[in-house]
């Protein structure tokens, strides 16, 4: 249950704090999120990477959707990712995921366990 | 706790922040480029995006009330002029920031700043042809007029406006590939754009391969490889006009002869230069040729063929004017288009208004220089270039009498080190004031007008066209050109004596013009104005004639026009050139002496009708003949001539072969035999047959394939790019419609009561590649097709056309 509430609240206030900050917010919200709720290291890792994976995920998707993939398309030629936009959408979700995940673990050694 | 591992993940983490929120050479900071919050995504406009809007800005002096339309064409409702040119400024920032400040970099020589070290050369070139000193001195005089200041001043507040409302997650995508900001917007930068546009038009001469040609060929086989009369012309103001005694005595200098004809020296200089096919077609008809009764106005200028374009339509209505077009993002106003009264248009004057002068400098600190008999001072502009990911470098200038020295030992265009000093004397230097050209144009109500509002135009020299709903039409080839003495600035003149400079310019009402003629049009294709032999200027420059002589044909055999016929001779596909050349080539060609793939194109050439039509072989076929001929018979003499040259034109060595059997250059001068017309017309064939293959096996040798039309990002990306277009057309044709190049605002306004206007562009009015407005018109312009332009009245404001409503309040 608290995992999923971690997965939650990451995904949430980063989408929030998403309104106002740069994009590293991700960082900050899934370690305050992880310093917050006690999880084994591991989990601590995987709530933070999935909370974002899930948010950028979803909200890269959603954008393409109503966008037609007109500009993913294009950007993934860039990239280079074969003009691919799922490609652009998972990598969009993996590098999201890896930074809050390393975040969230980093803060899950703050506490006494 | 458990501090070590804590560190380490901590540090981790932060490095990949700090990685991935940083570039890496031309990589963008991927963590920022990427986040779907701020970075691209957020460029992906949903295809239903609203632009509703309200806004509040302290700046406006009233409210504005902007209707956009189905094609996002905003039209503008404002009660007063300055409150029409922020929100100008403020929606062409809108729609298309980041080209608006790429070409204004690109004009003043900062794309190093962007793109780093590879772009020094390109930077230094215009920083020492002096672009900015150029754009400086003409904002004074854009400043000093209290029409020009306030236009200006209102439009720079409305693109601030607009950059200091804007938000990361908003910025053009371009700027957060290359990762910097927008900076804010001034009256300067408006100036550089224009000299931009001067440089494009007005800034192709061939000074110093000329030089080079001359030097090595003498100045009598000169004349015969560049000369100066063209046989098919059909000039804009036609042969036969008688025109009056010169008001300005040009006097050659008594040393022309021997210090300028006769010298033999070459020169290292490597130039860029803006694309020679930059030209246009425009041309009016008066209502006795039209089925209305009503004059029709059409024009399209040819520029380089890019995203995002470099038109922007858009309406303007004031209580004093309402005025409907394409305006150029960088400048307020509309540029070519039609008000309640009147339309106009433009097409290039082709003259040569920059010459180069040999400067003698004391020593290399070029702090004197010789001139009239005594060392004079020279004075310096020093130019602080930054570049990316370097330290800057600073280019030191020297400027003499004539203008900045802008190749010296340190700079020679394309590489370092040269031998000499050229001072160059371009007549974009001298302050003007060209913006008020289309804002009075915008205002104009009749001929009287058009003619005033023309007058401010200098640089670059433009065929102005006019008609007017009263039944006038009317054409003049305008600007401030130097009298020139014949083939004054073909070649580099000496620099140390004042009888080369320009003596004066060429009195305004000399300027070739035509007001309502007999025969019921005026036109013009960037041919010569006039018929040279008699005109009393020497006019230099390089002026196409084929497009002039099929436009004048045509509309003289037209009658009962109508905007259907207009549309349909603005995308004419037949090249008249061809028509002229092929049967000579035809002629030439023994067709026993071809072998069997040889006969098979032979004969479709033979059966060829002309038209440069996108599924033909017969124009492949044509033009790279054409091309091998030009290396048959120039390739030989040019191979040995030092330094850069350039070919005689397509129509000159035509024109050599239709009246010169014996011109001397068709020999081949590397083989003893003497070679022939005939020779040179076989050998060509038959190389060119070997191309043909390879493109038939490739599956492009029909015409669009071969040609392969493109529109290309401004940073060249291709993925922001359209590529392999099927378009007619191309060099030669009406339908000007080149590989990268060609017909950039296909305009047809016929003047009746209520305005019967069509257009189109190559491009889409939003300059963001996320958007579905990116490119939009591009397939009906490949297809020749056009919008209804649709010059808005307020009542209309719930017109189905009308798609989203911004408000603005004071």
């Amino acid at each position: 249950m608290k995992f999923i509430i971690a997965i939650l609240l990451t995904a949430f206030l980063s989408f929030v704090a998403g309104l106002y900050l740069p994009w590293w917010e991700i960082a900050v919200i899934s370690f305050l999120v992880s310093a917050a709720i006690p999880l084994p290291h591991r989990d601590s890792f995987i709530a933070g990477a999935l909370g974002i994976f899930f948010l950028w995920g979803i909200l890269a998707w959603w954008i393409d959707f109503k966008n037609n993939s007109i500009l993913s398309q294009k950007v993934a030629q860039i990239l280079p990712l074969g003009g691919s936009s799922y490609l652009l959408i998972l990598v969009t979700a993996l590098v999201g995921a890896l930074i809050a995940g390393f975040a969230a673990l980093a803060a899950s050694y703050l506490r006494k366990s | 706790m458990k501090i070590i591992p804590f560190f380490i993940y901590l540090i981790i983490t932060v490095g990949l922040t700090f990685s991935l929120n940083r570039q890496w050479g031309s990589i963008p900071p991927i963590g920022k480029f990427i986040s779907p919050q701020q970075g691209f995504w957020q460029n992906a406009d949903a295809l239903d995006k609203d632009y509703d809007a309200d806004l509040k800005f302290p700046g406006l002096r009233d409210n504005v009330q902007v209707y956009i339309d189905e094609r996002l064409v905003p039209h503008v409702f404002a009660n007063n002029e300055s409150d029409a040119y922020f929100i100008q400024g403020y929606l062409h920032a809108k729609f298309r920031l980041w080209q608006m400040e790429f070409e204004v970099y690109a004009a003043s020589g900062r794309i190093s700043e962007l793109i780093g070290e590879k772009a020094l050369n390109f930077d230094r070139g215009k920083r020492r042809l002096g672009m900015v000193y150029a754009a400086e001195k003409s904002l004074k005089e854009m400043e000093a007029d209290s029409i020009t200041k306030y236009e200006c001043d209102a439009y720079t507040a409305g693109v601030n406006a607009y950059i200091d409302n804007l938000q990361e997650s908003e910025l053009p995508v371009e700027y957060k590939l290359l990762n910097y900001n927008p900076e804010h917007w001034t009256n300067l930068k408006t100036a550089l754009f224009l000299k931009y546009m001067s440089l494009d038009l007005a800034g192709s001469e061939n000074d110093f391969e000329y030089n080079n040609a001359k030097n090595h060929f003498g100045l009598s086989d000169f004349q015969k490889l560049y000369p100066y009369l063209q046989d098919s012309l059909d000039p804009i103001v036609p042969k036969g006009t008688v025109y009056p005694a010169p008001g300005i005595a040009v006097k050659i200098p008594p040393t022309a002869d021997s210090l300028y004809f006769a010298k033999t020296d070459s020169t290292d200089v490597f130039e860029s230069k803006p694309d020679k096919r930059n030209g246009s077609n425009n041309w009016a008809v008066s209502g006795k040729k039209t089925k209305s009764g009503r004059p029709i106005l059409c024009n399209d200028p040819h520029l380089g063929l890019n995203f995002p374009s470099l038109w922007f339509e858009m309406q303007i209505s004031t209580p004093q004017f309402s005025a409907y077009g394409a305006s150029f993002p960088c400048a307020p106003g509309i540029v070519i288009g039609f008000n309640d009264s009147c339309a106009f248009g433009f097409t290039n004057a082709e003259r040569d208004v920059r010459d180069y002068y040999e400067i003698q400098f004391k020593d290399e600190s070029m702090k004197e220089y010789w001139f009239n008999g005594e060392w004079k001072p020279s004075t310096f502009r020093y130019d602080t270039i930054k570049i990316k990911g370097k330290p800057d470098f600073i280019d030191t200038v020297a400027y003499t009498v004539f203008g900045p020295v802008m190749y010296d030992k340190k700079f020679t265009g394309d590489r370092t080190g040269g031998k000499k000093y050229y001072a160059v004397r371009w007549k974009a230097h001298d302050a003007s004031n060209e913006l008020k050209t289309f804002n009075r144009l915008d205002h104009a109500k009749n001929y009287d007008d058009y003619y005033d509002a023309i007058k401010n135009l200098h640089t670059p020299g433009q065929n102005c066209i006019f008609a007017c709903k009263n039944g006038d039409i009317a054409i003049w080839d305008q600007g401030e050109f130097p009298a020139k003495w014949k083939r004054q600035g073909d070649f580099i003149m000496p620099g140390n004596d004042s009888s080369y400079m320009w003596q004066g310019n060429i009195p305004q009402d000399e300027n070739p013009h035509m007001k309502n003629p007999e025969r019921g049009f005026v036109s013009s294709a960037n041919q010569f104005p006039v018929d040279p032999s008699v005109y009393p200027y020497y006019l230099g420059g390089y002026f196409p004639i084929y497009r002039g002589f099929i436009i004048n044909r045509r509309l003289s055999q037209m009658n009962n026009i109508t905007v259907d016929s207009m549309q349909t001779l603005q995308t004419e596909n037949y090249n008249v050139f061809a028509e002229m050349a092929t049967p000579l080539i035809i002629r030439n060609i023994t067709e026993s002496a071809l072998n069997r793939d040889e006969i098979e194109y032979f004969d479709t050439l033979k059966k060829w009708n002309y038209r440069n039509d996108i599924n033909l072989r017969g124009p492949t076929i044509f033009v790279l003949t054409w091309k091998e001929l030009e290396d048959a018979v120039w390739a030989d003499e040019f191979g040995k001539c030092p330094g850069p040259t350039v070919y005689p034109e397509s129509n000159d060595l035509l024109e050599a072969m239709l009246k010169d059997s014996a011109y001397k250059f068709f020999d081949n001068i590397n083989t003893p035999e003497i070679e022939t017309l005939h020779d040179d017309v076989m050998t060509a064939f038959k190389k060119a047959v070997v191309t043909l293959k390879k493109l038939e096996a490739d599956r492009k040798l029909q015409w669009a394939d071969y040609k392969d039309t493109k529109i290309s990002h401004l940073a060249k990306l291709a993925p922001f790019s359209r590529l392999h277009l099927s378009v007619g057309g191309g060099e030669n044709c009406i339908n000007a419609a080149g590989a990268d190049h060609g017909p950039s605002w296909r305009m047809i306004v016929e003047l009746t009561d209520v305005t019967n206007a069509y257009g189109i562009y190559p491009g889409g009015q939003s300059g963001n590649p996320g958007s579905v407005y990116y490119d939009n018109f591009v397939d009906k312009w490949t297809m020749g097709k056009y919008y209804q332009l649709w010059m808005m009245n307020k009542n209309e404001r719930d017109d189905g056309r009308v798609k989203y409503r911004m408000m603005f309040d004071k």
